[in-house]
């Protein structure tokens, strides 16, 4: 490997031949973009209100509806998109006040979902003899993204991003109290029923581009790792869409590299390079915020980094 | 019942009459009426579970009452009324809601509006004036999640204060602060009913850290409600009526404790009851 530089070395080793010109590519690409976008600002209200945990059941349990589709020959999407509705429903329905029952009832929902799932999977494979189901329903796969599911996926992408915009205040107000939105006269149950519902939509999306069972590591990562940084909701939402979206380009990236490496033949896939790319993140700034908690505030808490030395009255 | 009654020739920014809730199969509250005067500052007074919340909710049109009246600015009650402030008990900010001090006053304006902010420099002189009122600038640009609670506090009166309401509604602000901070809120709040007109309903358990700011006493026990001044309400036989049990009122060192159980006998050891004042 004779290299021009280091840069040269650097470009042909992270660029393979034919990346640029590749059709599966630009549609990944494309995908995978809007994905991250609406993943990264829903994902901002996902992690202030504390629904990860709902968000990663709806994600899961989208497993039952990309199954089902294959059985019927649709794309996964639309299965995706259906569960999720319904099931973000129903999570509403089940009391927004008692947040451990409802947590109950949704590990026991999903567990039941979960195995109806693996029989369809069983069935996909089987009557279908669609063996690629199963990695691509659990794990993603980006590069085989085709027909309707391109342009549904896009316009599903902007009506997310939309409805972000509509419920921004009220959704900013009641995530941080129930009493004072409802008192300022927000709608408080309905904001939150459409935040479940969009957070339906959001990881039927992730799962199009990584897979069901990581559908949430695109929508809570790149937003926990934006709100270590950023003081401010748009800038959190701007920064999550901005680094979800680097994920999922590093991710096609090095997929389509990977063609050449061990074991030779379909490449290693995207959802491992998105994930890991997203972890990375999440340490980075983890170990950015740390440091920076190190060094005084200024207008700080004095009070909070006093030892136990400091007197009292 | 009610002592004293409001200034001739105004409507009162708050009125409540005959409100009984039930909850659960129980009277929360029961036949509760009184009312707030422009620029009154009020104490709603009472223990824990005395329905202050419950009481609180059907002012803001969140709980409709059994019975009873709720009248804001003389006019019928009207659900989600503008002209009502409103600072709820425990807040609970999660450390990392990337929120600073000044966005929370800027969501008092039209955080209950759907779509994006429009951001104007009326607007942030709005806000800059608020916090300046609230004496919140030096935090302003800090997240709420590293606000001390009494910083919190005072930028959650912004947010209230800022639509321009008649009538400001805190539940329990003291709870959890320190001294300092409490005699700063207080401050505060009574600046706010002084000057700006703004009547402040506030509830707490313990009526002393209000006494030099308090106009009126609304006491709440048994789902029953005494107001009037400090002197008419807090007295021996208005308490234990109240209570339906023998209650004494003691003054030591210009504070006020509400003792329960009958009056102390003579030279039984137990040291003398002040006189109650007034």
């Amino acid at each position: 490997m004779t290299a021009t530089g280091p840069w040269g070395l650097v470009g042909s080793m992270l660029v393979a031949p034919g990346f640029f010109q590749s059709q599966p590519v630009h549609t990944a690409v494309l995908v995978g973009t809007v994905v991250s976008l609406v993943s990264g600002c829903v994902g901002v209200f996902t992690v202030i209100r504390g629904q990860a945990f709902a968000g990663e059941a709806l994600s899961d349990m989208g497993t039952l509806g990309g199954s089902g589709s294959y059985l019927v020959g649709v794309s996964p999407l639309w299965g995706y998109v259906g569960v999720g509705l319904v099931v973000a429903g129903c999570m509403d329905l089940f009391g927004v006040e008692r947040r451990r029952g409802r947590d109950v009832a949704t590990g026991v929902v999903l567990g039941a979902m979960l195995g109806l799932s693996a029989l369809f999977l069983y069935w996909d494979s089987t009557y279908h003899a669609a063996s690629g189901a199963t990695i691509t329903i659990l794990f993603g796969s980006l590069f085989i993204v085709s027909g309707i599911t391109i342009p549904a996926t896009v316009v599903l992408g902007v009506v997310g991003l939309a409805t972000v915009a509509v419920l921004y205040r009220p959704l900013l107000l009641s995530s941080l109290s129930t009493d004072l939105a409802a008192a300022r006269g927000v709608p408080v149950r309905r904001v939150g029923l459409a935040f479940l519902l969009l957070m339906g939509v959001s990881v039927s999306l992730s799962s199009v581009a990584v897979g069901t069972i990581l559908g949430t590591a695109l929508l809570i990562g790149p937003a926990a790792t934006a709100l270590k940084v950023a003081r401010r909701p748009g800038t959190a939402m701007a920064m999550a869409a901005a680094l979800g979206t680097a994920a999922t380009w590093i991710g096609i990236l090095l997929s389509y590299d990977s063609v050449d490496w061990p074991p030779h033949g379909r490449g290693w896939p995207v959802s491992f390079f998105v994930v890991t790319a997203v972890f990375v993140f999440y340490l980075l700034a983890d170990l950015w915020s740390r440091r920076r908690a190190v060094a005084p505030h200024p207008g700080g808490r004095v009070r909070a980094v006093a030892g136990p030395a400091s007197g009292t009255g | 019942m009610t002592y004293g009654g409001q200034p001739p020739g105004e409507d009162p920014v708050l009125s409540l009459a005959g409100v009984t809730v039930w909850l659960g199969g129980r009277p929360v509250l029961d036949d509760v009426g009184f009312t707030v005067g422009r620029g009154q500052f009020v104490g709603l007074i009472g223990s824990n579970g005395a329905g202050k919340t419950t009481l609180f909710r059907v002012v803001l049109g969140l709980l409709a009452p059994q019975a009873g009246v709720v009248r804001l600015g003389g006019r019928p009650w009207a659900r989600r009324s503008r002209s009502v402030g409103y600072v709820p008990q425990k807040v609970a900010v999660d450390p990392d809601i990337p929120l600073r001090a000044r966005d929370l006053v800027a969501l008092g304006i039209d955080g209950q509006r759907f779509g994006f902010p429009l951001r104007g420099a009326a607007r942030r002189r709005a806000v800059d004036d608020m916090l300046g009122a609230v004496d919140a600038e030096r935090f302003a640009d800090t997240r709420l999640g590293q606000l001390s609670g009494g910083e919190l506090q005072r930028v959650l009166i912004g947010h209230a204060l800022i639509s321009g309401p008649r009538l400001l509604i805190l539940d329990e602000p003291l709870a959890n602060l320190d001294l300092r901070s409490e005699q700063e809120v207080v401050e505060l709040l009574g600046r706010v009913a002084r000057e700006s007109g703004v009547a402040v309903l506030l509830s707490a358990h313990d009526m002393n850290p209000l006494l030099p700011v308090m106009d009126r006493v609304v006491y709440l026990a048994n789902g029953h409600a005494v107001s009037g001044t400090t002197e008419e309400v807090i007295r021996p036989e208005v308490l234990s009526d109240l209570y339906g049990h023998p209650v004494d009122v003691l003054h030591v060192h210009g504070r006020i404790i509400v003792v329960a159980g009958p009056t102390p006998v003579p030279g039984s050891g137990t040291p003398p009851p002040a006189s109650a004042g007034g």
